[in-house]
Parts: C-alpha cells; sequence; structure tokens
C-alpha cells in the first residue's frame, strides 16, 4: 500500500472534521474492502480516518418497534445479538452468512452499506426492511439511499452512525452465493412489513434492487407457492463466468420462495 | 519395541507439532544479514512487443539498489529456462524449444511475463521504484484458444514454433489397424471432452532468497523446490554457468507443492543471479496474484476420445486425439506430462487390445502447463472412464458389469497393454466388489427414488483408475527424452549412542516422509521411531537425490532406504557377531536384534552401532563406523489401481450438485502408515472435486487476460463442498520393489473427477464439461425437461 495519514478519532464530530479537511481522505470501517483496495495499490488516499474509536457509533437496541443498530457494529455482533435474533431473526441469520468469520469479526454494518458492493448482504435487507440510515447530517429512507453499483446517497464525508430497522411481520434471506468468492451471487430478502411486501435483490444486477414481479406476487398471498411461474426480467442483471443474467434471473424466484418459507 | 510405530502403524505425524503450532520454518521466515527484496515487474499484456524499456527513473528511487532488465541477464551470460524432457514426436523430429528468458527481451508472451525486476532495501521500496519504469508496448493479437492456436491464420507466439505446434506425437496400436477395427465394430461411442486448466495454488506462494559469500566463492539457494538438487542442477549446468559444488540449494519447510515446485522458475534464478551480481542476499515471496499468473498451471486438454466395441461389449479399441496447452513458454518437464504420463495409461484396467492415442502439444498466449498432482495421469482417466460410462448408457449395461466384462484379470499379471506399459500387479474385479459393498450400491435405486421425492435428483458414477507412479527405470525414462535420471538416494548414519540420521534424496512438502520413513527404519533396525531423523531439502546434507513428484517417494525413495537399511544390517551382523564370539552364518537378525541361531544369546542395534564408533572389541579388518549410502533405480513403474464411486443430487431449481456419498477403495500395494495414505486419498479426492465441480482458470479468449486472477474468482474446494469419504484398501503387493508399495500420492486427483462427472451425467442424463457449475447443470436440466416436453 502507498503511505498516508492514519487517523483514530475519539468523537463523530472529531472524524467528521477530519474527513471534511481532507478531499482524498477516506473513512475506515471493518476495512473489509478498504484494505484489499490499499494493498493491492488500487486506491491511494492521504488520510485514512479509523471509526474504531467513535463511541456514537456503536451498540444495538430494541425499542418496541424499532431496532437500532450502530454503524460500528460487526457482523458477528449483529449474528450473536439475541435481541436482533428475537425481533428481526432474518437480519440475524443474514449477518450470520456474511462472508467468512474473519469476515464477520471484522466487516460492519456502515461500512457494508455505505460501500454498497452490488454482491454485498446487507443492502438488501436495509432495502426491503425499509430501514432509515441516520447520518450526521441527516436520515435517509432505504428508497432514497441506495443508487447503483458502488453509489449511495452519502455526500462526501458524511458519515454513516446508524439505522433503524422497523420490525416487520415476518422476514426472510436467502442467498446464492458466488462459489468462489461467497458473495451474492443472488441474495433476496423478502419482508411483510407495515408498508406491504418489499422484496430486495442484491448480487443480481448491478446494484440493490425491489423486485416489483415478487413483490405483487405476495402482496396477494406472502407464500412460496404464490411464486410460481413468476419471472423477473432478465435485463440489466449481471452477466459473468459465474452466472448469465437469464440465470440469475431464474435465481431471483428461486431464492425469493426460499426466502419465503425460511420467513414462515 | 516396533509393533505400535513399525511398519504398517498408523503413528502420528511426526512434523505436525511444528506445523501446527507455527514453528515451521518456510523460505520467507528466512532472513539473512543485509538482505534485499525482489519486486517483479511483470506484463499486462497477453502479447506485445516491447518498444521501449526505461528503467532510469527507476534506479534514482529511494533504496533501490538495481533494476535488472532481461539485457543484463544477457549481458551476464545467464541461459534461459529450459524444458528437461526432449520429446520426439511422429517423424522423429524433436520438440520445438523457443527461447525462454528469465526475463523477457524483445516479448512479452502472457499476462505476467516478468519485463524487470528491481532490487531495493524493502519490498515496498522495491514495489514503488517498480511504478516509475517506463515501459511501451505494442500490444499484438494474442492467441488463447487451443483450437485457434493450430488455425493457419492463428498469431505465432514465437518464430521458432511454426503453427504454433510443439510436437506432434503418437503412441500405440498403428492408427490404421485402430481405423480398421472401428469400421467394423458393431458399437462405437465418442465423447469430446475437456480437461479443464487448474491453477495449483498451494497454501504457501513460491519463494527464494539468493545468498553469496564472496569469500568462499559459494552461493546457496532458499528455495520452496520440491526437488532441490533436480533445481541446483539446471541453475549450475544450464542457466547460470557455475559448477555444482558452488551452490547450495536449501528447500526447507515446504507448504504444498502438487507440482507445481518441481520446475525452476525466473525468479530463483533471479534471486541467485543478482545475489552475487550484487553481492547482497536477494530474497522474493511470490503474492498470491503472481502466483495465479506464473506458477506452472495443470491439465488444459481438449480430446476427441472414441470406444470400439463387440456385440457383447467387450472393448475392442479406443482412439484418442489431443490437443494439449504448452501454455506461452515451456516449463521444465512439460513436454513429458500429456505424451508419456497421459498416452500410457490410456489402457485403463482393462484389456482393449488396441490403442491409438495422438497428442499434439501448442503454444498460447497463456501461463505455461506442466505437472500438477497426476500430471497425464488424471487427463487419462477422465478419458477411459468417462468412455466406458458412455459406452455402458449406450449398451444399457450397468457399468460396474460393464468395467468386469473388460478388466485385466488377476491371472493375466504381468500384463502388457497397447500402449508400452506392462502392469506388474493387480486384482481389479476384487477391489471394485469391495467398493460396491462399501458404498451400498444395491441400495441405490431406492436412494434415487427416496431423492426423487424430495425433488431431487440423484446420480452414482464410478471410476476405475489405474495410475504409474515412480517412473522408471532411468535407462528407459532416458531413452524416451527425460534428461535426469529416476533413481533416488538414501544414506543411514548411526550416532554412536545409536539414534540415526536419515538422510533422503525425497522431499516432503506435506506428505510425512519424516513420520513414514522413520517408520521403515525402526521397523527395520529396530531403534526408537524418535531416535530417527528423516534429514531432506538440502543439498550439502543429503546425497544427490530426485526429490518428490509422480508419487515416488515411498516406491523409489523407501526403497532406497530399505537397501541402505539392509547394507547397514549386512556391515553390523560382522560385528555382532565378533562381540559374541560366533560365526556370521550363524546369526540371525530381526527388528534390531542379532541372534546365535539356536542360543539364547544375542547383541542390540544399539550396542552395534556403539561398538562401531568404539571400536576397541572389533572384527580384525573392519572399517570403523556405521553408516551406509544406497541408490534404488526401480526396474519399472508401479501400478497403483482403485474404484471410486461417487453419488450426487443435484438440485434442480439452482442446478446445485450436492455430493451424498463418495467411497474410494485403492489398492496402493503394502501400506506403511494407514493413516497418512487416507489423508493422501482425502485430499487427492478434494483437488479431483475441485476439478470437476468448481476450478477452472478462465482466460478472456480476445485480450488472454487471466479472468480467474484471483479467490475471488477461482473457486477452490473447501471443507463444506466435501462430504465424509468412505475409504477402503486392498493390498496387492507391488512385486518388484523390496517394500512391495506401489504410491498413493495422486490417486485421488486422478480418480475423482470421473467419478463425479459420471455421477452427474447420471443423474441429469447429458453429458457436460468441468467445471460441472451450477449453471451448466441448470441448464443441462433445462434443455432436457424442453425436450421431453417437445
Amino acid at each position: 500500500m502507498y503511505q498516508f495519514e492514519f487517523h483514530r478519532p475519539k468523537s463523530l464530530a472529531e472524524a467528521a472534521a477530519l474527513l471534511e479537511a481532507n478531499e482524498d481522505a477516506k473513512a475506515l470501517s471493518g476495512g473489509q474492502t478498504l484494505l484489499p483496495t490499499l494493498k493491492q495499490r488500487l486506491a491511494s488516499p492521504s488520510d485514512v480516518v479509523d471509526l474504531s474509536a467513535v463511541p456514537e457509533l456503536k451498540g444495538i437496541s430494541v425499542s418496541g418497534d424499532t431496532v437500532t443498530i450502530g454503524a460500528f457494529t460487526r457482523h458477528v455482533d449483529v449474528a450473536k445479538s439475541a435481541e436482533v435474533a428475537k425481533a428481526i431473526p432474518a437480519l440475524s441469520q443474514l449477518a450470520a452468512h456474511i462472508g467468512d468469520p474473519a469476515v464477520r469479526n471484522r466487516g460492519t454494518i456502515g461500512g457494508s452499506v455505505a460501500n454498497n458492493d452490488p454482491a454485498a448482504d446487507y443492502p438488501s435487507a436495509v432495502l426491503a426492511l425499509n430501514a432509515t440510515i441516520h447520518t450526521n447530517k441527516r436520515t435517509i429512507a432505504a428508497d432514497d439511499f441506495f443508487k447503483g453499483l458502488f453509489e449511495t446517497a452519502l455526500d462526501a464525508g458524511e458519515l454513516i452512525v446508524k439505522f433503524t430497522f422497523p420490525v416487520p411481520k415476518r422476514a426472510g434471506y436467502a442467498k446464492f452465493p458466488n462459489p468462489a468468492s461467497r458473495y451474492a451471487m443472488v441474495g433476496v430478502f423478502v419482508a411483510e412489513t407495515a408498508s406491504g411486501v418489499r422484496v430486495a435483490v442484491t448480487g443480481a444486477g448491478p446494484g440493490v434492487f425491489r423486485a416489483k414481479e415478487i413483490e405483487a406476487a405476495l402482496a396477494g398471498s406472502f407464500s412460496a407457492a404464490s411464486l410460481d411461474g413468476v419471472k423477473v426480467p432478465s435485463a440489466g442483471m449481471n452477466s459473468d463466468m459465474h452466472g448469465s443474467a437469464e440465470y440469475r434471473a431464474h435465481l431471483v424466484t428461486v431464492m425469493a420462495k426460499r426466502a419465503v418459507a425460511a420467513a414462515g | 519395541m516396533t509393533a505400535h510405530t513399525g511398519i504398517g502403524a498408523a503413528v502420528r505425524r511426526k512434523e505436525d507439532f511444528r506445523f501446527i503450532t507455527g514453528a515451521g520454518r518456510y523460505t520467507d521466515d528466512i532472513n539473512r544479514p543485509g538482505q534485499a527484496h525482489a519486486y517483479f515487474l511483470r506484463s499486462p499484456h497477453a502479447f506485445a512487443r516491447i518498444k521501449k524499456l526505461d528503467t532510469a527513473a527507476a534506479a534514482k528511487m529511494p533504496g533501490v539498489v538495481a533494476v535488472l532488465t532481461g539485457a543484463d541477464v544477457q549481458a551476464d551470460k545467464v541461459g534461459g529456462l529450459i524444458c528437461g524432457w526432449v520429446l520426439k514426436g511422429k517423424s522423429g523430429e524433436p520438440h520445438k524449444a523457443p527461447p525462454h528468458p528469465v526475463i523477457a527481451l524483445d516479448h512479452v508472451r502472457h499476462v505476467g511475463d516478468q519485463v524487470a525486476v528491481v532490487i531495493a532495501d524493502t519490498l515496498a521500496q522495491a514495489r514503488d521504484a517498480a511504478e516509475a519504469i517506463v515501459v511501451e508496448y505494442e500490444p499484438l493479437t494474442p492467441v488463447i484458444d487451443l483450437r485457434r492456436a493450430l488455425e493457419a491464420d492463428a498469431p505465432q507466439v514465437h518464430p521458432e514454433a511454426p503453427g504454433n505446434l510443439c510436437y506432434d506425437w503418437e503412441i500405440g496400436t498403428p492408427k490404421s489397424e485402430v481405423d480398421a477395427t472401428f469400421a467394423a465394430a458393431a458399437h462405437r461411442v465418442s465423447l469430446d471432452l475437456v480437461n479443464n486448466r487448474l491453477v495449483p495454488n498451494p497454501m504457501e506462494p513460491r519463494a527464494a532468497v539468493g545468498e553469496y559469500d564472496r569469500g568462499t566463492d559459494e552461493l546457496v539457494c532458499y528455495s520452496t523446490s520440491q526437488n532441490p538438487h533436480v533445481l541446483r542442477l539446471i541453475l549450475c549446468a544450464f542457466i547460470l554457468g557455475i559448477p555444482e559444488h558452488k551452490l547450495r540449494v536449501i528447500a526447507p519447510d515446504v507448504g504444498g507443492g502438487f507440482g507445481s515446485k518441481i520446475f525452476c522458475y525466473a525468479e530463483e534464478t533471479v534471486c541467485v543471479w543478482a545475489a552475487r551480481k550484487l553481492g547482497r542476499p536477494v530474497k522474493w515471496t511470490s503474492d498470491r496474484s503472481e502466483a495465479f499468473m506464473t506458477d506452472a498451471h495443470g491439465r488444459d486438454h481438449i480430446t476427441k476420445a472414441e470406444l470400439a466395441m463387440d456385440a457383447n461389449g467387450k472393448f475392442l479399441a479406443m482412439r484418442v486425439d489431443t490437443i494439449a496447452n504448452m501454455g506461452a513458454y515451456l516449463s521444465t518437464f512439460a513436454t513429458a506430462v500429456p505424451t508419456y504420463l497421459y498416452g500410457l495409461l490410456l489402457a485403463g484396467q482393462y484389456t482393449t487390445p488396441q490403442v491409438h492415442c495422438n497428442v499434439r502439444a501448442v503454444f498460447t498466449n497463456t501461463t505455461a502447463v506442466d505437472a500438477y498432482r497426476g500430471a497425464g495421469r488424471p487427463e487419462a482417466t477422465y478419458v477411459v472412464e468417462r468412455l466406458v460410462e458412455a459406452a455402458a448408457r449406450h449398451l444399457k449395461v450397468d457399468p460396474a458389469e460393464l468395467r468386469k466384462r473388460n478388466f485385466v484379470p488377476p491371472d493375466a499379471f504381468p500384463y502388457q497393454t497397447p500402449v508400452v506399459v506392462a502392469y506388474d500387479s493387480g486384482n481389479y474385479a476384487n477391489t471394485l466388489d469391495e467398493a460396491l459393498k462399501l458404498a451400498d450400491y444395491a441400495g441405490f435405486p431406492a436412494r434415487k427414488a427416496e431423492a426423487a421425492a424430495r425433488g431431487k435428483k440423484r446420480g452414482i458414477g464410478f471410476s476405475a483408475y489405474i495410475e504409474a507412479c515412480g517412473l522408471a527405470p532411468s535407462a528407459v525414462v532416458g531413452s524416451i527424452g527425460a534428461g535426469v535420471g529416476q533413481w533416488e538416494s538414501a544414506q543411514i548414519r548411526f550416532n554412536a549412542t545409536g539414534s540415526v540420521f536419515v538422510n533422503t534424496g525425497s522431499h516432503s512438502h506435506g506428505q510425512g516422509h519424516e513420520t513414514t520413513f522413520a517408520q521403515i527404519v525402526s521397523d527395520r533396525l529396530g531403534v526408537p521411531i524418535d531416535q530417527v531423523e528423516v534429514v531432506h531439502g538440502d543439498t550439502n546434507r543429503v546425497p544427490m537425490g530426485m526429490g518428490t513428484y509422480g508419487s515416488r517417494s515411498l516406491a523409489v525413495g523407501g526403497s532406497a532406504i530399505m537397501k541402505a537399511c539392509d547394507k547397514i544390517i549386512e556391515k553390523g551382523k560382522k560385528i555382532a557377531a565378533h562381540l559374541m564370539e560366533a560365526s556370521v552364518d550363524d546369526l540371525e537378525y530381526e527388528h534390531g536384534i542379532y541372534k546365535v541361531a539356536g542360543t539364547d544369546k544375542s547383541v542390540p542395534m544399539a550396542q552395534v552401532a556403539f561398538t562401531a564408533y568404539v571400536p576397541f572389541n572389533y572384527p580384525p579388518g573392519l572399517e570403523p563406523g556405521l553408516e551406509e549410502s544406497a541408490f534404488y533405480d526401480p526396474s519399472n513403474f508401479t501400478y497403483p489401481s482403485g474404484v471410486h464411486i461417487a453419488e450426487v443430487e443435484i438440485d434442480p431449481d439452482t442446478g446445485i450438485t450436492t455430493i451424498a456419498n463418495w467411497t474410494a477403495v485403492d489398492d496402493f500395494g503394502n501400506v506403511v502408515n494407514p493413516m497418512i495414505v487416507e489423508g493422501q486419498v482425502h485430499g487427492g479426492i478434494a483437488q479431483g472435486v475441485g476439478q470437476a465441480l468448481l476450478e477452472g482458470a478462465v482466460y478472456d479468449k480476445d485480450s488472454g487476460q487471466l479472468l480467474t486472477g484471483s479467490f475471488m474468482d477461482y473457486c477452490m474446494p473447501r471443507a463444506d463442498d466435501l462430504p465424509s469419504f468412505n475409504v477402503g484398501m486392498t493390498h496387492t503387493p507391488c512385486p518388484h520393489n523390496p517394500l512391495g508399495v506401489k504410491g498413493c500420492g495422486e490417486a485421488g486427483a486422478i480418480a475423482s473427477p470421473a467419478a463425479l462427472m459420471n455421477a452427474i451425467t447420471d443423474a441429469i442424463g447429458t453429458e457436460i464439461q468441468m467445471p460441472a457449475t451450477p449453471e451448466k447443470v441448470w441448464r443441462a436440466i433445462q434443455a432436457n425437461s424442453s425436450a421431453q416436453a417437445a
């Protein structure tokens, strides 16, 4: 990696100030994407701002119908949280199957969502559960947050502080992992929420998206059988050596059925 | 005394304590005073002419000791890398051997080809400086595809190899006879097969440290080598032009090789050359991306294979036409792998009287291809066993029954095949029967029905493999082009107080020789196993040896140890007879004890050893000391065989294949350590499953970029891809080596791809190519169901 200045701010304000002050600064959360990128010399930030000592970004709490998760919460912590498992078991299970133990012990929900890798798991949960993203400047609805391949509504220097997830009636997640990387080749998160059925798909396209065909079918009856014969168009889906767009489109329906079955 | 540690005992591996507690010492753990670090600038193009190479700015960067290029290599009269097996083609001409420069001169020929090397105080400084090297390339159109390489208008990788043809080789029954048999045969089956290219990926990447001692004019090369003496020979005699006694090659703990560390590569050559040139130790450790681009890859064949049968399903003839990829340059043993290690195994376990095999080897703008676990034999087994299963489907005969009809019968050994080799021993039907029992073959229809009730497609597939281990004898191997002999050495050196050094020319990089070889010596000489130290991997500590590859270490290296033990026992007998005041002829020897027959007099080996070094009461005229060397050159290959049965379940919704059961029954002859053997079988199966389901090096066919350049896209098998294995063994001892052993290191990788692909074909009813990715399987199922609907 190239040389950079390393900072470990002790407060959210200090972190934000460092990022504002240096145009080429990068925030470091779990580092599961940033560190490999640095090691391969594919990025050369002037400053790296480590968020691990920022207290405002930490913690999990459940209050009434809302689960709140701090941005600097590791996947393993979400997976092992009894409160999360009770309130939104699908979210707990999703976290438990991200990457491998090494990734789950370092990677954070804020880092994953801010990075918006098109094959990451968390964006599908955030979108399907209609979560709200709280930054150091504002709140952003999930439907307004994801802007396609590695793009989000975050401004330069803006930091995610926490997520609030409304507890759904039921929810489920199923993914077809890329056999090599174990990222989601197709991951489908289904949720029956107060505002209706929401279905978010990750891995299949250039970014997480809502599958309207699946949502419509499940709105009639929230059952795997109601998805029989439902086809999702393959246009615009990813196509690579691991799976064509057509195959991915097919898998969206298959994984949606399994997610519904998992939702119970 | 040796009951629990001798031959046949499942002794825990002596070496594992240091490996699993982090005390192993690998090449990258070695750091020498004043050491500098090498970083290679590599080609981003698959094929390009170097128009300009300017290192001036890089040379001025902080910490830089030197920036060296192909011109520097040439100026120092350093030779190119060699292919050590001269292969003669059909018309008798040797293979085309284009130059293989240590660092590129005017052209780069694959992505990752060495363009320059920066040597600096730190690796980071070397990398920084490499970015300051200015290279202007004129990109050329590369040739990637095997068939395309042979087309008349294809880009030419080397001017020395017109038509990109390295050689055109054949073996076996004359083609005209085979063609005539096919024309008259009652049944014929034909398959087009792709044997996918694999990236070896040992856990430890390659590494080297070169060091020069100005006072003694001696060089040391620490290297991740499977065969340090062969590396020394190549570096000294062919590349650097230095005498062998001035280069010491040390291959310390090596974290897996799988063939990829047999070869002499550019990087260790540069470390040794630059260490002398610069007067500083030079270290290089491959990163994983470099390993993907520069470790010699494996397999990469396309084949048309045909089998002719009579009305009863007796095999009459086999016809095999293969194109094998050599990559851009010839690696050390590249030419032999798709020829003598492939064509000679095409008779399989069967009495097929006629076999013809033609192999054309081609150059492409890809990484060099060479031996990888099994080396030619997995490719041969894949051809034979997929054909046999296709034949069974064609004839509607049970695949186990069809095999039995065609097996070489147990009373036919030694059995001369139509492809040169003569099998030494085997009992193929017996092994198959064992496997059928272990796999509960009779219960398969019920399991298939039960799976179908759950919406899954279940299939079963066989692979009855034959392999040839311990390439030999040297005179024969030399006559077909090998550049080195194929014997092995051993030296047994007693210490005065009874402990023993066993210096072996074999090299252990995961095989467990430190345990297995110690068991042999403990058993033969009656020395407690913890008093036996197996020494390997250092050309200054062990006698000249050929190293470890081709499952040869126990059959050849172990036999050399047996011979050395025999010499020790013979000499010891004279000392023991003297001590007991008996005649040598009256002595009996067993497990470390000399006895006078018919008396209660005895002397243990430890006392004999002590007496040999403290010879106060000693046979007149006998040399003191107890130390013997032996060299063993086998009279034939060994021929392990076995049957693997794979049972799979396929999810038609996703195309995912799950391995439900795996049965392996192998005949490795006698077994020294059954636990280690079983471990070798497990690892081999894992690699074969990787090839069949998951792995495959993919190049962009237009640009020649390696698309599977990391573990993000290249899929290695993981524990959860594998079931628990049912491993069984039969034992038909090898009749021509003193241990009766055959070799086990590669069998799993040889047997398993065909078994798995046959099981998948059985489940879905369609022949598909490896790797059987979920999408390929899903598409085949889709195509079948729409065909049935139509």
